[in-house]
């Protein structure tokens, strides 16, 4: 079965298709909070994941891999099919990078041994390796000289820094960042913006839930406008910001571009 | 004091009994009791209700009902003979994991979701996020409620005098056949438990000091 001919999507053409989402449903109870999302990340591609609060984009984007289950439909990464919980999965979610909110730095463990634990747990890293792999990717975020800090000494911004350097040490082939910068002092969001945007600049592929809407128009191939489970719309940037099709993202726009 | 003098024997005897039995079952426990445990938080449905049934069927049943179980069910059910001693610590420890299971649950639910989240979003397999992530950081939530599960199982111990275990809670049985006074007797056996007890809250108490601290 060629999936690229049975998920069609409006306008878009999966030219080299990453992630593959087919009629995805989920619901929490009686609560649809996903209904029949349909779309494709292509390989390189940066998305933004934009639409009001309570639209289903944590959730959409935790599906991906699978910290969150979904109800029916189909996830496809690199052409495999999401796995059940276990051994399988763990491997593909190695593959697959992901930054919270709330950082989740791993409490008990100093800065250096949160971006060497995956290198060494999952990939089987020497520990000298995991080492250096580590202490490259804090010096790509600007964070190396934390490196034997607790978490809980460094500011948000260094934190959601060392969690990127954390996720980008495994070398995943997608990242998923989900809002990672409302949990920020506003000082301290410009830091892990330009931290994204040079990644975004290195070809990563990149899934990102945000309300950054400076963020969005630059560094997004692709903008999708989530509200009540469903993408309501999908378009380039410029066409999304300048055109918006649906009133609900004209309304959207307008409350949060007014702040 | 001559009640004690005179009997040094049944005393020492009685409470290494006591000993033996209160650490073999705290060991099996704590084994069985984390197994139980990580049932209780497993991601698999079918696991979380083994786990949970396990729990719900031996705290809701009285310890001495489930050492009558062993003690007269089990020698009818033709598997090879144990003795009593045997059959009152099988009891103990299958009593005493549900606590445990509890005890390690509760603790390892006090660490924020986000840690799980992050360790599996690495690729952390299930027991790789509960060894390397979880069990260290509730390592000092999950110590002194353990400790309290232990000196309940300390005095537990003494449920085994019904059936002809000999020791600390048997001592007085076997006193008053020598003629001894029962109260002093019982007194005296209330003052060595007081201590044991107390020595296990002393090891709680420095637990609980040295953490608060950090
Ligand atoms: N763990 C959960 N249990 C029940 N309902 C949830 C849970 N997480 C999210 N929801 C509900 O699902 C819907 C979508 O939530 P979410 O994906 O977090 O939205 P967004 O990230 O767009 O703000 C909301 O109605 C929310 O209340
Ligand atoms: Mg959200």
């Amino acid at each position: 079965m060629d999936l690229n001919n049975t998920v069609s999507i409006p306008s878009l053409t999966a030219t080299n298709p990453l992630v593959i989402l087919n009629k995805v449903n989920k619901f929490y109870g009686e609560n649809h909070v996903l209904r029949d999302v349909n779309t494709i990340v292509n390989r390189g591609e940066i998305v933004a994941l934009i639409g009001p609060s309570g639209a289903g984009k944590s959730t959409l984007c935790r599906a991906i891999n699978r910290l969150e289950t979904i109800s029916s439909g189909d996830i496809f990464i690199d052409g495999v099919a999401l796995p059940d919980e276990g051994r399988e999965l763990a491997t593909l979610r190695a593959d697959v990078g992901m930054v919270f909110q709330s950082f989740n730095l791993f409490a008990h463990k100093t800065v250096l041994e949160n971006v060497m634990l995956g290198p060494v747990m999952v990939r089987r890293t020497k520990k000298s390796d995991a080492r250096a792999l580590a202490l490259e990717h804090l010096d790509r975020v600007g964070v190396a000289d934390q490196a034997d800090k607790m978490p809980s000494q460094l500011s948000g911004g260094q934190q959601q820094r060392v969690a990127i350097a954390r996720a980008l040490a495994m070398g995943p082939k997608l990242m998923l960042f989900d809002e990672p910068t409302s949990a920020l002092d506003p000082e301290m969001v410009s830091e892990v913006l330009d931290v994204m945007l040079a990644l975004a600049k290195t070809g990563m592929t990149m899934v990102t839930v945000t309300h950054e809407m400076g963020f969005a128009r630059e560094a997004a191939d692709r903008i999708i406008f989530m509200a009540d489970g469903q993408i309501v719309e999908e378009a380039t940037p410029t066409e999304f910001f300048s055109a918006p099709k649906t009133t609900r993202a004209r309304d959207f726009l307008q409350k949060v571009l007014a702040r | 004091m001559d009640v004690l003098l005179n009997n040094l024997d049944l005393f020492v005897l009685g409470f290494a009994n006591t000993v033996l039995m209160f650490a073999v079952s705290a060991v099996f426990s704590l084994l069985l009791g984390v197994v139980i445990g990580v049932l209780r938080i497993s991601p698999s449905s079918s696991m979380r209700a083994v786990g949970t049934t396990y729990v719900n069927l031996l705290r809701n049943t009285p310890l001495a009902l489930l050492m009558m179980f062993f003690a007269l069910g089990y020698p009818k059910l033709g598997l090879p003979a144990l003795d009593y001693t045997t059959l009152a610590i099988i009891a103990l420890v299958l009593y005493t994991a549900s606590y445990v299971a509890e005890v390690f649950r509760s603790g390892i639910n006090s660490i924020h979701v986000g840690q799980t989240e992050a360790a599996r979003a690495i690729g952390l397999t299930f027991d790789q996020v509960i060894t390397v992530v979880l069990v260290p950081q509730a390592f000092r939530n999950v110590v002194p409620p353990l400790i309290s599960v232990f000196i309940a199982l300390l005095k537990n111990t003494t449920v085994a005098s019904g059936f002809s275990v000999m020791q600390a809670g048997a001592i007085s049985a076997n006193m008053s056949e020598r003629g001894e006074n029962l109260l002093a007797t019982l007194l005296w056996v209330a003052f060595f438990f007081f201590l044991l007890v107390m020595g296990l809250a002393a090891v709680q108490r420095k637990f609980e000091r040295k953490w608060a601290q950090s």
